[in-house]
């Protein structure tokens, strides 16, 4: 049990802090109120330095702890000076009028509680190491998420789409959970080792099998693959853009931490390229609808939000090719490990993403933030920062070498084709060409075209801007870095799937 | 030879970038760029006088570091005589393109010189590049100031050909892509090490099974054949050449399209021997298609840009012919139809562009007998259009000779009579007779349109009146924009031989590998066929 804790200190820190967040979310002093902020920065950041020195843990992917907390972490501190001003701007301006602070009118101390909480569930999925803590864990992930979304912004749409959004993930939910079941049913254990254990003595058997594929269709829904991405655009475009920023990673970084944890127990064979071949299948067919509805549909948006929510969809199944091509063998190198590749480009699309999200957040028109295509032509010639960074995340995005987006799909593509995937491959590269046009499409749009005066001034709240630079700026500089993040995304991905308890008893028989 | 000399190729063009942008406004822009330039035709004629000719294929000045370890991505440069001199070609269109800009380019000067340059730099980087990460990215980034110049300077249908180029382009290559990681990969498992370095993996690749070869040559032809571009792929082409302003189209015409070419000579051919000599007849039929296709829509055109842009794709067809040949004579006429074809249709696109200029048409019904008004402009409309017919004397005689040539003795009859010429069965004297009509028809569309440009009674666009800054015929600056391609095309054309000798060695390196290559899968394939197997 002890030795449990250990692993989990990042989340106690994040947990620590979310409980002194709710109290000085509502303080009455409005110094204190603003210090809300910086003290969530200062428990990620102590989450993010308690996360490195993180022992491995017993689950399927030992070394996935520290990377995983970490880009958390890292992520977290890049969407926090985002959210500033999505809740309470009247109440403070209000406050800032004379009038006396409210408490039960606040939302100020939840919303970044619940930004807090989302994370810790973040960070407990990538620790899980049984069943129970998996679902648990998805689920403290997306709760507060719903609540966010609400939250987020006083418009009917934002209230649509969080209900929207919540029931949806409730059957999301409901069909994993079913698939767990199933899973608990035909190995006996709850203990994610133990099941690959089982698994890989017995063979899945139809139970097994049953499990696995329901457990993942439900996983899906976390990911917005084909067909649980119905809920996505209207959902990123109800949202205010930085809870979308959010949403566009944190679930999406936990539903891929749950598939590694899922397609893991079933195994990828000694060579790696051995997946049970219906888990095979489905991973295959989705990951092609995924890739190719998401960047259809993207072409025909006005929206720069639905654009986005359809080509997070799409880059889910680019990741999806990283899940089928799988840990590679024993001691692969990086251009083989699949799961590498998609550590590495969770990173790569969580700040690209992030960015294109943080320009459209700060630019508003009396309160409305920027969304249509319209709304951020010439942004280059009018605020040239914003427009740059613009410029420069939708070409990563687009996988122009030699940025960042580039780097991380040839990972992908490497994985894909070494593990013999190559009509998988295939579809990917004529995905990313299609994703080209309405990524281009941006980029004509805000550093090509002339600018027409649409009202769309820079927001009031500066730090949105900040992280705007800080994505652009991170895509560039994390190219620089890319050769220790791909190491860092290698260690991490080390697929262990010997039971705990079995290992000595390997050890002691290989000594004889 | 030293890298210094390479390195400063790539980086004195986007030192001049930056000058450009921080360096004040559009006027200093235009001499920022002119200088920059310049500046980097030094380290170009420093490569050219170190070159060791003696050792033309061997890949000299090379260095190299690392940068993505785990991707095996590292910066490694290196050039052979070919690759030498399509850098010197291209060096040499960087301060002709920025001189053709002058009057040209009136609106937002700094982005279009800085992009130019950037894209100089990207261009070198593809010829230097010994990497294949490299060589992809330099490729690939070349799009992107491409795009921007025709999208932000090209003329009423800019959009729609700056997007067409873009995905049309971007599409092919990233299936290229695909095609050289699997070239890769294949290289890993038969070296037990990942590397990218081009010489490890041209070496490994020609161990690959027919099947293999072929699935690879299919890959990389999705992506080079756009590039050339060959029929039926080439409908971008004319679009973005229309569209593009005078430096686009030259740049266009002159080095972009040659990355195609480039990347068959340097990839395709050396990774899938065996599949390139069996499928050669097919891209011979496709090139000559194109040869004759292009040719015959030149003949109806009244735009005199488009007729330039559709007479590209029917060269080019010549150049793909003679690398389908897969002989000395062929591939040596197709990498001298490289260099060429750069100088005569970048110097018709330059004198397109100048009369644009002055009369705001590119339409013959409108414009016609301007040598009574623009002798010097007449001479050199004249001279160009004569080096893309083929005259001899002029460039385009001994490239497109020698492409016919190699067509034709790529033959079983020619292989047996000792000469050590094609690699395997290509094709024959048909193919050279067929494509040859690609050269009469290529005669009747460029003196069509030098006799109703140039000829008869002076005709101007109604309400024509003069240029405000340019006078009636071509300025000083104009003219010694047109020298340099001028003088080259004249050199190319009294002293082939110079050139020939200069890559004789790189391409009969590349024929002993096809030769091997493809003896080798033959004797794969006749084991299979009589059943040897465990």
């Amino acid at each position: 049990m002890i030795e449990k804790l250990a692993i989990v200190w990042p989340e106690i820190i994040l947990f620590a802090t979310t409980c002194v967040v709710m109290l000085t979310g509502q303080w009455p002093v409005c110094a204190v109120r603003r210090m809300t902020p910086w003290l969530a920065a200062v428990g990620l950041i102590a989450a993010i330095g308690a996360a490195m020195a993180s022992p491995p843990s017993d689950g399927l992917y030992p070394d996935l702890v520290p990377y995983a907390k970490s880009l958390v972490g890292i992520m977290g501190l890049m969407i926090l000076p985002l959210l500033a001003g999505t809740v309470d701007r009247e109440l403070e301006a209000g406050v800032a009028r004379g009038e006396r602070f409210e408490p039960l009118r606040s939302n100020g101390a939840e919303f970044y509680a619940f930004f807090l909480f989302s994370l810790t569930g973040l960070m407990l999925v990538a620790s899980s190491d049984t069943l129970i803590w998996l679902f648990l864990a998805l689920e403290l992930t997306s709760l507060p998420t719903y609540m966010m979304v609400t939250l987020s912004s006083r418009s009917t749409r934002a209230h649509e789409a969080g209900v929207k959004y919540f029931f949806l993930g409730a059957l999301g939910a409901a069909i994993f959970l079913y698939g767990f079941t199933l899973l608990y049913g035909a190995t006996g254990s709850v203990n994610i080792p133990t099941i690959a254990a089982h698994f890989a003595e017995h063979g899945l058997g139809p139970i097994g099998l049953a499990g696995v594929l329901i457990s993942l269709i439900g996983l899906f829904f976390k990911i917005a693959a084909v067909p649980m991405h119905f809920y996505t655009p209207d959902v990123y475009q109800g949202a205010a853009s930085p809870v979308s920023a959010m949403l566009a990673f944190v679930p999406k970084m936990a539903g891929f931490m749950a598939i590694f944890m899922i397609v893991g127990s079933a195994g990828w064979g000694p060579d790696g390229t051995g997946l049970p071949v219906p888990v095979e299948a489905l991973l295959w067919v989705v990951a092609a609808m995924t890739m190719t509805v998401g960047n259809v549909l993207a072409l025909l948006q006005s929206s720069v939000k639905r654009m986005m929510a359809y080509s997070s969809i799409a880059h889910s199944g680019y990741m999806l090719v990283g899940v089928i091509a799988g840990p590679g063998g024993d001691g692969a190198s990086f251009w083989r490990n699949g799961l590498a590749a998609v550590l590495f480009y969770l990173l790569c699309y969580g700040v690209m993403n992030l960015g294109v999200f943080a320009v459209l957040a700060s630019l508003e028109r009396k309160g409305q933030e920027a969304d249509d295509i319209d709304d951020i032509r010439g942004l280059v010639r009018t605020h040239p920062p914003l427009g740059w960074s613009m410029v420069i995340c939708c070409l990563a995005l687009l996988g122009f070498p030699p940025l960042l987006g580039f780097i991380g799909k040839v990972g992908l593509i490497t994985s894909g084709i070494t593990s013999g995937h190559l009509a998988l491959v295939i579809i990917l590269a004529i995905n990313s060409a299609i994703a080209a046009l309405y990524y281009l499409r941006l980029v004509a749009a805000v550093y090509l075209e002339p600018a027409s005066d649409t009202g769309f001034r820079p927001s009031r709240y500066g730090s949105r801007q900040v992280a705007a630079l800080v994505s652009a700026g991170g895509v560039l500089v994390l190219l620089l870095m890319s050769n220790r993040l791909i190491t860092a995304a290698d260690d991490a991905s080390r697929y262990a799937p010997v039971a705990p308890e079995t290992a000595p008893y390997a050890e002691a028989g290989a000594n004889n | 030879m030293s890298p210094l000399w390479t390195i400063l190729l790539i980086l004195v063009p986007l030192a001049g970038a930056l000058l450009v942008i921080f360096g004040g406004d559009g006027k200093n822009a235009y001499r920022d760029a002119l200088w920059a330039s310049i500046a980097s035709l030094v380290p170009a004629v420093m490569m050219l006088i170190r070159f060791d000719y003696t050792r033309a294929a061997e890949f000299q000045g090379a260095a190299s570091w690392t940068w993505i370890e785990q991707l095996g991505l590292r910066l490694s440069i290196g050039t052979d005589s070919i690759a030498l001199l399509l850098i010197a070609l291209t060096v040499l269109l960087g301060p002709v393109c920025v001189l053709a800009s002058k009057t040209a380019i009136t609106k937002h000067r700094r982005m279009y010189y800085a992009w130019l340059l950037i894209l100089q730099a990207a261009m070198v980087g593809v010829f230097a590049s010994r990497d294949l990460l490299m060589f992809y990215i330099c490729f690939e980034f070349t799009l992107l100031p491409m795009f921007v110049l025709i999208r932000m300077f090209g003329s009423t249908n800019r959009v729609a050909a700056s997007t067409k180029f873009f995905l049309y382009t971007f599409t092919g290559s990233i299936i290229a892509l695909a095609g050289l990681v699997y070239v890769v990969g294949f290289a890993a498992d038969l070296n037990g090490a990942w590397s990218l370095d081009i010489g490890v993996l041209t070496a490994a690749a020609a161990q690959m099974s027919a099947g293999q070869q072929a699935m690879v040559l299919g890959a990389l032809l999705a992506g080079f054949a756009v590039k050339v571009p060959l029929f039926p792929v080439h409908t971008w082409l004319p679009l973005a050449h229309t569209e593009a302003p005078t430096a686009g189209s030259v740049i266009l015409a002159g080095v972009l399209l040659k990355l195609g070419t480039y990347g068959i000579y340097r990839f395709a051919i050396p990774m899938a021997p065996a599949a390139f000599t069996e499928y050669a007849p097919a891209i011979a039929t496709l090139s000559i298609v194109g040869i004759i296709y292009a040719g015959l829509i030149c003949w109806i055109q009244d735009d005199i840009k488009k007729l330039v842009a559709y007479s590209s794709v029917s060269h080019l067809g010549f150049c793909v012919l003679g690398l389908a040949a897969l002989n000395a004579a062929g591939l040596s006429g197709s990498v001298l139809y490289m260099l060429s074809h750069g100088l005569s249709t970048g110097g018709l696109f330059l004198m397109i562009g100048f009369m644009y200029e002055r009369y705001h048409t590119r339409d013959m019904r409108k414009v016609s007998g301007l040598a009574s008004k623009m002798p010097v402009w007449a001479f050199f409309m004249v001279f160009f259009a004569m080096a893309s017919v083929g005259l001899p004397g002029l460039n385009g005689f001994p490239s497109e000779l020698l492409c016919l040539i190699g067509a034709f003795q790529a033959d079983e009859a020619w292989t047996l009579a000792g000469e050590p010429g094609a690699a395997g069965v290509t094709l024959g004297p048909w193919y050279a007779a067929v494509a040859g009509l690609g050269m009469v028809i290529a005669a009747m569309y460029l003196l069509i349109m030098v006799g109703r440009i140039c000829f008869g009674p002076l005709v101007e666009p109604e309400g024509h009146h003069a240029h405000a800054v340019l006078p009636d015929d071509l300025n000083t600056r104009e003219i010694i924009t047109l020298l340099p391609l001028a003088v080259g095309c004249l050199v190319f054309g009294f002293f082939p031989g110079l050139l020939l000798d200069a890559i004789h060695d790189p391409v009969n390196q590349t024929l002993e590998l096809v030769r091997a290559g493809s003896a080798a899968a033959a004797d794969t394939a006749g084991a299979f066929t009589q059943g040897v197997r465990p």
